[in-house]
């Protein structure tokens, strides 16, 4: 009986994960005729492939070109990342080591603000990140894509890797403060070199909501900087057809599937176990 | 001893400060400006930081169509995040007591969590077109009814929920089975001298052991699935009418189509309001829940 049900929840699930990524791959080489004159799905068989809506925004045809908005996504997100990671991992580590205060305001709650920055809706700080990048001649450019993106991404760092470095017995950073150490140099050569489990987690998350994020590229980004999600989106808001919008949709998520088969190896192992408690 | 502590004080503020203060900088300081916008009377007539007190505010109250959109995001929450919740535990489950090729079907499993949600809601309008989408399609295959999946309230929160829940399950599903992991052995080996059954096992083993992380992982959700924009942008743009509306889509068009700065920052605290409040409320809830009875 509950093999059964294993075997037939494993069967769903996959199903149910694979239909939207297959139904993408088979549209976006559909000819106009295969999408608007009924639904189809077997290609060769209802319909002869065609690599128009690839050609239309790989800038072949002249309809889009949506390499600029890689590099911009690629740019953005691996600056966003970076400077997240670095900053977050000194902070993770001071939180995890050192005891904090004032008055009755402690480490917990200090770990607990920058955790709380997630509950904000990018909504509420829209028109301030709109002007000030206005004023400071950044709207529209990777920089301040880069700045607005830390904000967002540093409190899943921290909230990783405080709980990371926690599980790092103590005794290590004590026999290297003995060795001469000073606690930046225990932190830099003994700590961070076995950290890398942690690191690759956090790095992982931050690489995901940087790609993905929608709402500051729509608003804070037009021409140059426009990453992919903003540029998909625009195009969704125009009257492109729905084998280009599938492309335009894979050629956004192929680089994270890509990274999910590396990814994995981190994730699933009990890496950030403890995270959630 | 003097110059140690010295020393360690200066070590101790080195780590911690420059994150905390780029935080500050990038959240708390914009944060502020928000409140002041919102005491003005900045609209697509007048630009500028003038001093209305609050105007706004009252009129925000008393803004329906606001609050039902709050009303929609509570249910929209709930919704997605019982279900993730649920699927993901199933998964995480199947996935430990192992399965014929756990990586395959783990990367495979993974995969949504991965790709971009407004990039997918996009494939998901597109699925469920009603005259050329691929659900239609099939129910018409089956000689079912095509369902009128984006002029009907109910089919199109649907079709939100469908999206959130391909989406976030593996985010609840990876929480849930590294928790899994982490279980100590012993109390299993107990259950199964005692000859309980698999069904017991899990509910009298491994669902208290499992209750704080589980608390985690469904308020992290909730926290995320509170701002959730997004799919409904790419997927209904909130219709039909402002059936599938939610607050950050209601504030968005309020800033960007209407130009109603400062009614649009009073709006969008509010809701941040609104969300601090809900949502640390239910984390209290969880905390005291999921604590372990007896010690």
């Amino acid at each position: 009986m509950a093999k059964t049900f294993r075997t037939l929840f494993i069967f769903v699930w996959s199903l149910f994960v694979l239909t939207p990524l297959s139904w993408a791959v088979v549209t976006s080489f559909k000819p106009p005729a295969a999408v608007n004159n009924g639904v189809t799905f077997i290609p060769w068989v209802q319909f002869k492939p065609t690599l128009s809506g690839w050609k239309d925004i790989l800038g072949i045809s002249g309809y889009a070109n949506l390499f600029p908005n890689l590099w911009n996504s690629v740019v953005i997100t691996t600056f966003s990342t970076i400077i997240s990671v670095i900053f977050g991992c000194f902070a993770a580590y001071g939180l995890s080591r050192f005891n904090y205060g004032w008055k009755f305001y402690k480490n917990p709650d200090i770990i607990f603000f920058f955790v709380s920055q997630r509950i904000m809706p990018p909504v509420v700080l829209s028109i301030p990140f709109f002007l000030f990048l206005k004023t400071l001649h950044l709207l529209d450019t990777h920089l301040g894509m880069i700045i607005i993106n830390i904000a967002g991404l540093m409190p899943i760092v921290v909230w990783l890797l405080v709980d990371f470095f926690n599980q790092i017995p103590r005794e290590i950073d004590e026999l290297a403060r003995l060795e001469g150490c000073n606690p930046f140099m225990a932190f830099l050569k003994v700590i961070l070199p076995i950290s890398r489990p942690g690191l690759s987690v956090a790095a992982t998350f931050a690489v995901i909501f940087a790609w993905n994020d929608l709402f500051f590229a729509l608003n804070l980004t037009f021409t140059n900087a426009k990453t992919l999600p903003a540029a998909v989106v625009a195009l969704n808001g125009t009257v492109t057809p729905f084998w280009t919008l599938s492309a335009s949709a894979l050629f956004t998520i192929i680089p994270l599937v890509g990274f999910a088969f590396v990814a994995e190896r981190f994730l699933s192992r009990g890496g950030f176990a403890g995270a959630s408690r | 001893m003097q110059t140690y502590k010295l020393t360690n004080t200066y070590y101790k503020r080195a780590f911690l400060l420059p994150g905390l203060i780029l935080l500050v900088a990038i959240i708390i300081f914009p944060l502020l400006f928000t409140i002041r916008v919102s005491l003005a009377g900045w609209n697509v007539s007048h630009a500028g930081l003038d001093f209305v007190g609050g105007h706004n505010w009252a009129r925000a109250f008393h803004d329906r169509l606001f609050w039902d959109s709050m009303n929609r995001l509570l249910i929209f929450s709930f919704f997605t995040t019982i279900l993730q919740y649920v699927l993901g535990f199933t998964m995480a489950m199947v996935a430990w007591r192992g399965i014929a090729s756990r990586r395959f079907f783990r990367v495979l499993w993974l995969i949504p969590m991965m790709t971009t949600p407004s990039v997918m809601a996009i494939v998901w309008r597109s699925i469920f077109r009603e005259d050329i989408g691929a659900a239609n399609g099939i129910f018409h295959g089956l000689g079912l009814h095509p369902i009128a999946w984006s002029t009907e309230i109910f089919p199109a929160t649907f079709t939100i929920i469908i999206a959130e829940v391909w989406q976030w399950t593996p985010f609840m599903f990876l929480i849930l089975l590294a928790g899994l992991l982490s279980l100590p052995k012993e109390p299993f080996l107990a259950a199964e001298i005692d000859g309980a059954s698999a069904w017991k096992t899990f509910w009298r083993v491994t669902f208290p052991m499992m209750a704080p992380i589980s608390a985690g992982a469904i308020v992290i959700r909730l926290i995320e699935a509170s701002k959730i924009f997004d799919s409904i942008f790419s997927l209904t743009s909130a219709g039909p009418g402002n059936a599938t509306e939610t607050p950050s889509y209601f504030v968005w068009k309020r800033y960007f189509t209407e130009f109603q700065i400062s009614y649009g920052a009073t709006l969008s605290l509010i809701y941040l309001i609104v969300a601090i409040i809900v949502l640390t409320i239910i984390g209290q809830i969880f905390a005291r829940l999921s604590k372990p009875k007896g010690d």
